[in-house]
């Protein structure tokens, strides 16, 4: 199956030329849902069979290439289309297809009845394909391939339904914003690569690590390519300071939030930050930049989600945030909690925006929680599931969540210092009260829309299948990276199975042990409890007494106001580098360089011409007379001439 | 003093004034009737060359038929009298006469470049048979009588083609 | 013959430039016409000049048919005046300048 591994591109490469040409002439909505989910399942099954294939190799025979076909070669660059099929890997593709998979089967649900069915599909299998590319690919340049692949995706399904309005402005600019401020993180990700080209030679990672240990190569350079892949890192896994594009992306139907902004693409950077494991490794400076800004964000992102009011935006604020603690892992050098983050995060964010579609489905499109409130008798298994969901983010055991995080909070401890574990502590803390505060808004309490109206229902089976599947995954994921306090040497399956890839990486940073297990114990404790009082206090807050939210958004009317308008970040970069760079576009490279120097060039030069034969033309005079002393002038100079060459 | 040479002064001297005094007068009438002395003081210069059938035809040809010819014209056309010669265009006509002086410096240098002197043979003693008609007609109608012909015919074109410019367009 | 040939030369190169001078700067075309006949003389002058000098008889038969040619050339240029008084009514050079620029 290892050897079929390509077939989990090709596939989704089918389903998206299927779909894409006879999709438009197939009415049959079911025929393009089950041909657009078929070939991820498919997929989920080549995986599956690759995984444990690998899994019955022994561990040093656990990196496979499958070469597919050279695809450049020019000068010493020599690039082939091949697929790296090791544990790291095997882990983002399990993620991808088996997460990507549900999400196709709710999506036939969810977009029942939409007049584009079939473009929809046609582009959830083309993101497929380009995620699976980034994803298994053995080198920079087809890495790359995916990443590009990704977003061009995300923007063509941001924008999916064009001719709608989304805030002040359409889907349209939303999915063009996504865009651009990628292709800006973009910039930043190439200037990396050619940075690893031109220091080892090689784009393929296989290359490119063994040399960074065994070339002499000076640790400023290391440095310089760590922060160039990272600000790449930072626009797709949208961290500060390109964070901006994400809560605009929520102008997509939701089964692309789900997948694409929660699940898959946005871990994309952290998957690649991963894999670069060893050259981050040996640039320090590096590394502490990745997790200072992954603890910022964090924070950041968490503030405002405290106050938004849109039920997607909050999901997607809370994206960020969590995304900020996967930097924050990868910054301490816990490679593998990383990682482990970043599987129960798509789990649990999945279902969250999944469970939320579901609410918005039945509430006819309303998106604001302040409408909503004890949807839990309409819709239970939506309910239950979202209840799971909220759970495992808020981090309390024996759910997935609680794994991930706490080992992220535990290695930031240890690695980084009691700074960076008290503010990822607060920041857990205001996660499980905004995840909270947005459950006990929607689905418990008195209800605030119209009854007569509206009339919520539960999803159909297509929905809510992959609902309960994410929710049993959300809930005993965990179990396969239990520390090991409680499960003893080589207890955590997880970080047993990927510490071969991180092995070199971990060397160098030189980690030692040195912390007891009583604190380890201590500081899990201290979140699990600080997670239950933020639980709590929000259920007195939204359930029992409304008024003191009221109350303190008044009381503290300022910063209520910074943190609605999400610190005015949008307006800040608007000010600073959007509108200059449009003025002085419009009004030096247009009306001066554009119009003057070049438009001005051109003409100056055909008017030289009509000048010049404005001179010349007078000869023609039309007088018998003047030719004829042309002519009279000519027998002058032919005489001289005659003269000369006599004498 | 020869009579050659007192004759020689006489006509080249008559020549030389007409000419310039032709194309200095304002009316066209007394331009061409200068003409006309010109051509009668080059047919003198002819004769003092020997060449008496040339000098007779020219009385007849040039002085007698062209100038008549001119004269008709300018009788039938009518044309005003132009403006004194210096007036009009004074910067124009000092140029053009410097460019003709220029010419006539270069022409007479040329003449004494190549010495003609020194190329007349004693057959300049000759020149009295050359110049006779007998002379003349035995040339013409024996080694010469194609383009005597020939100018017959150009006689004839030129006719039919003044005519037919001339002529008044039909009704 | 006692001239030298150098003054019937000198004495036609005068005329041919005095026949020029008049071409250029005359503006009546009947005076242009008569200019251009003073040209010709000249250049008759050189031939018999030539002719007598060397004893030749070819000269002055060419002579004979420039004339000829002199005078065919004179009867269709004045046609062609006679022409264009008709259309113009006027026989200045300056006013007939159609082909300007």
């Amino acid at each position: 199956m290892i050897d079929l591994i390509y077939l989990t591109v090709l596939l989704p490469l089918l389903g998206f030329l299927f779909n894409g040409l006879a999709g438009p002439k197939i009415k049959n909505e079911k025929v393009i849902g089950i041909v657009g989910s078929g070939v991820i399942g498919l997929s989920f099954i080549v995986v599956v069979g690759a995984f444990f294939e690998t899994l019955a190799l022994p561990v040093e025979q656990r990196l496979n290439i499958v070469t597919l076909f050279q695809w450049i070669s020019v000068g010493g660059l020599n690039i082939s289309f091949s697929y790296q099929v090791d544990q790291l890997s095997l882990v983002m593709s399990l993620i991808v297809i088996g997460v990507g998979f549900l999400i196709h089967v709710y999506s036939i649900g969810y977009m029942h009845g939409d007049k584009s069915f079939w473009r929809f599909f046609t582009y959830l299998n083309l993101f497929i394909f380009a995620m699976m590319n980034l994803v298994l690919a053995d080198n920079f340049l087809v890495l790359f391939l995916g990443w590009e692949g990704v977003g061009l995706c995300s923007y063509l399904l941001i924008g999916f339904w064009y001719d709608r309005k989304f805030e002040k402005s359409t889907t349209s600019a939303a999915g063009l914003k996504a865009f651009v401020v990628n292709r800006i993180g973009d910039f930043g990700f190439l200037l990396g690569m050619f940075l690893i080209y031109s220091t080892f030679g090689t784009l393929v990672f296989t290359d490119v690590f063994s040399r960074a240990v065994s070339f002499a190569v000076p640790e400023h350079i290391f440095v310089f390519i760590a922060i160039f892949l990272f600000i790449g890192a930072t626009g797709k896994s949208a961290q500060i300071p390109l964070l901006v594009w994400l809560p605009d992306a929520m102008a997509g139907p939701t089964p692309v939030s789900a997948l694409i902004h929660a699940a898959t693409m946005v871990t994309a950077g952290v998957y690649m930050v991963a894999r670069c494991s060893i050259l981050y490794a040996s640039a320090p400076a590096a590394m502490m930049v990745v997790a200072v800004i992954g603890i910022f964000t964090a924070f950041f992102a968490a503030t405002i989600g405290l106050v938004q009011n849109d039920i997607k935006k909050v999901l997607a604020y809370s994206t960020v945030s969590q995304l900020g603690y996967m930097f924050l892992a990868l910054g301490a050098g816990a490679f593998s909690a990383g990682i482990f983050h970043v599987m129960t995060h798509a789990f649990f964010k999945a279902l969250l925006f999944l469970g939320a579609g579901s609410v918005i489905h039945s509430m006819h499109e309303q998106q604001d929680i302040r409408h909503y409130g004890g949807l839990k008798k309409y819709m239970p298994i939506t309910y239950g599931t979202f209840l799971v969901a909220a759970v495992a983010i808020s981090g309390i055991p024996p759910l997935s969540g609680f794994f991930s995080k706490d080992e992220i909070l535990w290695y930031s401890f240890t690695n980084l210092g009691f700074v960076f574990w008290l503010i990822g502590l607060i920041t857990a803390l205001m996660t499980a009260f905004y995840m909270f505060r947005l459950y006990f808004m929607t689905f418990e309490g008195k209800e605030k829309f119209d009854h007569h109206k509206l009339h919520p229902h539960e999803s159909p089976k297509m929905m809510t299948v992959p609902l309960i599947v994410l929710a049993v995954l959300s809930a005993i994921g965990g179990f396969i990276g239990i520390p090991e306090i409680f499960s003893g040497e080589h207890g955590n399956l997880f970080h047993t199975w990927l510490a071969p890839i991180f092995k070199t990486a971990e060397m160098k940073l030189m980690q030692f042990g040195g912390h007891s297990h009583f604190e380890e114990l201590l500081l899990m404790i201290i979140s699990v409890v600080a997670a239950l009082s933020a639980i709590l206090y929000a259920r007195f807050v939204y359930l029992k007494k409304p008024e003191v939210a009221e109350k303190t958004s008044s009381r503290f009317k300022a910063a209520y106001n910074i943190l609605l308008n999400k610190y005015f970040l949008d307006e800040a970069y608007d000010a600073t580098i959007v509108n200059p760079i449009v003025k002085g576009s419009e009004k030096i490279l247009w009306k001066i360089a554009d119009n003057k120097i070049i438009d001005g060039l051109i003409n100056y030069l055909a008017r030289l011409i009509d000048i010049i034969s404005g001179f010349i033309k007078r000869i023609q005079t039309g007088v018998a007379q003047s030719y004829a002393l042309v002519m009279v002038i000519g027998i002058v100079i032919a005489l001289f001439w005659i003269i000369l060459s006599y004498a | 003093m020869t009579l050659e040479v007192i004759l020689f002064a006489i006509f080249s001297t008559i020549c030389a004034v007409s000419a310039v005094l032709m194309i200095t007068r304002p009316s066209p009438v007394i331009s061409a009737l200068f003409l006309v002395l010109n051509f009668c003081s080059l047919a003198g210069l002819y004769l003092t060359l020997n060449a008496q059938f040339i000098a007779v035809a020219q009385v007849i040809v040039y002085a007698g038929a062209i100038m008549v010819f001119f004269l008709f014209v300018i009788m039938l056309l009518n044309p005003e009298t132009e403006r004194k010669f210096f007036e009009h265009k004074a910067k124009l006509r000092v140029f053009i006469i410097v460019i003709v002086a220029l010419v006539l410096i270069q022409i007479i240098y040329v003449i004494f470049l190549s010495k003609p002197s020194q190329t007349i043979t004693s057959e300049a003693s000759r020149s009295i048979e050359t110049g006779t008609v007998e002379n003349i007609g035995r040339e013409m109608f024996t080694n010469y009588v194609l383009p005597f012909e020939a100018a017959g015919y150009l006689l004839l074109a030129a006719t039919i083609g003044a005519l037919v410019l001339a002529k008044k367009k039909f009704e | 013959m006692q001239i030298p040939i150098e003054y019937y030369l000198i004495l036609s190169a005068f005329m041919f430039s005095v026949g020029i001078v008049g071409v250029l700067t005359r503006r009546n075309a009947i005076i242009v016409f008569m200019c251009i006949e003073l040209m010709l003389n000249s250049a008759n002058l050189t031939l018999i000049t030539f002719s007598s000098y060397l004893g030749d008889v070819g000269g002055q038969l060419f002579v004979f048919f420039v004339m000829a040619v002199a005078a065919a050339e004179a009867a269709v240029g004045l046609a062609i005046i006679i022409a264009i008084y008709r259309n113009k009514l006027t026989v200045n050079i300056d006013q007939i300048n159609i082909l300007k620029w």
